[in-house]
């Protein structure tokens, strides 16, 4: 039994950290935050040179290992600097659809690239009546010889703006509910029909509604069997779950670390509030949740490179997402509280940092559906 | 023992429930539902409409324009302003300075100040806090030096709401340095156009410039624009602090917008062909929050009660805030909890009034991540909630 990083995830973590010591300050992310693109592209190309967008996929794939926990190792630092490249959309999410459901040829279109540094992915999952069931999809895809013809809407597309193709779950037979009946295509965003609503996120990500009206999407580009792309999804959006898992672990280490050192130094009534035992047990207390999530989250990465059959690794995470949810809520709130009215203010990196967990107990299933999910599993 | 309303009082309930259902602007109650976001002159619309009526100011004496209500009357018509959405008028004027002045002003000031905080002619906003003066207000460093018939004030306060829509401000600040820390201060009221004064807009993370930093460099005050006695400042912001005893927990707020969510939970499709209504732990979560509501509610009523018939506010009331706060931010949490993915884009024009794009999602769930991270304030502002439970231990408690 051994829980420390390998040598090659040491030198992943040693490769960010310098990083973003080096080009990710604070007011560095302001201004890449309020560029018209809302990332950085030179950065993007940074991360292709480091090999860090192969860490999602294996080495069959020509990637790093495609390890959840290599990916847990580089989202936590993500976390902890606030990262607003796309790496989740395009990397995870997008590149671990084409990973596996393509074919030799389809991953030989896509991932090369992606993991170069030219290509961008969305993945257009979610609809605004389906709440978090991936199985509920009501955007159609009618055959028509060697063509389908795609209607219907997606909410929250992650990356949508910037990306150059999308991957889009429409139902090409059953009804909405049904669990089979799903599959997976791959559409160019520029596509005739398709229509985008772009938005940033309330922590700052580049995304858009998507519409599809009447969208002629070849066959060709259908990833996996038709009809039978659910289970795959699912696995995909589980990783994808245990990936921002990782990032809320570093992004609350920091919100801790930070509200450690504010109350040293914040003097009130002639003392600094850190001297306030109901403070600081306050602190003991998102201490203990802090590790509490951490230790979960170790728990899913590693039943995912593990042989757990496929409900063994649900189970797992969402076990990690209920709890790291609930740590969420109770770390990133106390964090805000403990500052005092400058825990929500723009200005400083706190009020970020909390948007950010905010926003990640949101994605891809909250505490109670998690909760829920690992219940009836 | 009971709860129940007088006749007298249900019949004035009554009263203010028709005069509300009649005079509301229809306008100004639309963007409240629609979570567009109000603008000064919707407040001072409100306002001068209950000035008409001789409404505005119900907690001020009868002799400056107040209503001579029963503190029951009182409740009653926040009450009923709350549950149809109607704004609280801003504060500071009505509910801050005025009493202060009325308290302690001079008779000039009485007549030169309080008629247009009445009728809503001139806005007021509070300098009090200070970047090094959060919780432990009495540190403030504004100072107030007196030069003839004037005071030169130098310093900087925070946390300034509405201070760009404001025309007066009233600040506490420091006319003697050597004194005892609360016993050097003193209450002045300034002009906002007087020269020497910048304001710096702080920009909350919900992208809202909703206060500010307000800066005085050798700013010249005349010293009749101090209120009461030099250093006597202190005493006069304390009467404030324990002035509003009730409605303080914003129940009649917590039951509309509980309400609401309910509402929206049954027109919230749950992903598997039903409503998050029906959902159990949804469900139990809705009920536990509005068993809590109920608790809030009685507590406040033992409040009023006490204070309707003469008694001092028993020790309940030190709850009401911490309470109240808590409760209303545990409905942001569910607000947000039923929006899931929709909580998530930011389309802030969309709540603004002239909208006239496309909205991404509707209303309480595209507002719902913004509302949860704003109100995270509430259980900061107002003397914060663990001031709150230092005042309990010490004065209910005797610890």
């Amino acid at each position: 039994m051994d829980f420390s990083y390998s040598e090659e995830q040491q030198m992943l973590q040693d490769s960010v950290q310098k990083f973003v010591q080096r080009h990710y300050d604070f007011d560095s992310r302001r201004k890449i935050l309020t560029s018209n693109a809302g990332f950085s592209n030179e950065h993007w190309q940074l991360f292709a040179e480091l090999g860090w967008l192969t860490v999602p996929f294996s080495t069959d794939d020509d990637g790093f290992g495609g390890l959840a926990t290599d990916l847990m190792v580089v989202m936590e630092e993500f976390g902890k600097a606030m990262l607003v490249e796309p790496f989740l959309a395009t990397a995870v999410l997008g590149g671990g659809l084409v990973s596996e459901l393509g074919s030799p040829e389809q991953k030989a279109d896509a991932l090369p690239s992606l993991m170069s540094g030219s290509l961008q992915l969305a993945s257009a999952l979610a609809e605004t009546n389906a709440r978090y069931n991936l199985a509920s999809v009501a955007t159609t895809a009618r055959g028509d010889g060697d063509h389908y013809i795609v209607d219907g809407a997606k909410t929250l597309v992650l990356n949508a703006p910037a990306a150059h193709r999308l991957l889009v779950s429409v139902r090409t037979s059953g009804e909405t509910l049904d669990l089979s009946g799903i599959s997976l295509l791959l559409v160019d965003k520029e596509a005739e029909g398709v229509h985008l609503q772009t938005y940033a996120t309330v922590d700052g990500f580049q995304a858009a509604e998507v519409t599809f009206e009447n969208v002629r999407v070849p066959v060709a580009q259908r990833l996996g069997e038709e009809g039978a792309a659910l289970p795959a999804i699912a696995a995909v959006v589980d990783r994808a779950t245990l990936a921002v898992c990782a990032e809320a672990i570093g992004a609350m280490d920091s919100l801790l670390t930070k509200t450690v050192e504010y109350t040293k130094t914040r003097r009130q009534f002639g003392t600094p509030i850190a001297a306030f035992q109901a403070l600081q047990h306050r602190m003991a207390d998102m201490f203990i949740e802090c590790q509490l999530a951490r230790s979960i989250v170790m728990m899913a990465a590693m039943t995912l490179d593990s042989d757990a059959d496929s409900r063994q690794q649900q189970r797992a995470v969402s076990a990690a997402k209920s709890r790291v949810g609930r740590a969420i809520r109770k770390v990133g709130q106390e964090a805000v509280q403990l500052h005092g009215g400058i825990g929500i203010t723009d200005e400083l990196d706190v009020g970020h940092l909390f948007k950010r967990v905010t926003v990640i107990e949101t994605m891809f299933g909250n505490t109670d559906f998690h909760t829920a999910r690992f219940s009836r599993l | 023992m009971n709860a129940a309303f007088t006749a007298e009082e249900l019949e004035f309930q009554q009263e203010v429930r028709q005069f509300l259902e009649t005079e509301f602007p229809a306008d100004i109650k639309n963007k409240v539902d629609q979570h567009i976001r109000l603008v000064k002159d919707d407040y001072v619309r409100w306002q001068k409409i209950l000035y008409n009526r001789g409404w505005a100011a119900p907690n001020w004496p009868v002799e400056h324009g107040g209503t001579g209500w029963t503190p029951v009357q009182k409740y009653i018509f926040s009450s009923e302003c709350a549950m149809l959405g109607a704004p609280e008028t801003v504060p500071f004027g009505l509910k801050m300075v005025a009493p202060v002045i009325f308290t302690y002003g001079s008779e000039e000031q009485k007549q030169r100040f309080l008629p247009d905080i009445l009728a809503s002619n001139v806005w007021w906003c509070q300098g009090y806090s200070e970047p090094n003066a959060g919780s432990d207000l009495a540190s403030l460093k504004t100072a107030a030096v007196r030069e003839g018939d004037h005071y030169i004030v130098n310093g900087t306060k925070t946390w300034n709401t509405f201070g760009q829509y404001a025309d007066w401000i009233f600040c506490l600040v420091r006319t003697d340095p050597s004194a005892k820390k609360q016993e050097g201060i003193s209450f002045l009221l300034i002009d906002m156009k007087t020269p020497g004064i910048t304001l710096s807009p702080i920009v909350l993370i919900d992208g809202q410039p909703e206060v500010n930093e307000v800066h005085f460099q050798d700013v010249r005050v005349p010293v009749a624009n101090r209120v009461g006695e030099e250093n006597e400042g202190w005493t006069y912001a304390k009467v404030l602090l324990t002035h509003e005893r009730t409605n303080i927990a914003g129940v009649p707020h917590s039951k509309v917008r509980m309400g609401k969510l309910r509402e929206l939970a049954a027109n919230t499709p749950d992903g598997n062909g039903g409503n998050m209504l029906e959902n159990p732990v949804f469900a139990q979560r809705l009920a536990e929050l509005e068993i809590q509501i109920l608790a809030m509610e009685y507590a406040e009523l033992r409040t009023l009660a006490a204070v309707s018939t003469g008694k001092a506010p028993g020790p309940e009331s030190s709850i009401l805030k911490i309470a109240g706060t808590e409760a209303a931010q545990h409905l942001d949490e569910l607000f947000m909890q039923l929006a899931a993915w929709q909580s998530l884009p930011y389309v802030p024009e969309q709540f603004e009034d002239g909208f006239t794009g496309t909205p991404v999602g509707t209303g309480a769930a595209a507002v719902s991540a913004l509302e949860y991270f704003n109100n995270r304030k509430q259980s900061i502002y107002g003397g914060s909630n663990e001031i709150q439970k230092n005042i309990i231990c010490k004065a209910v408690l005797g610890l």
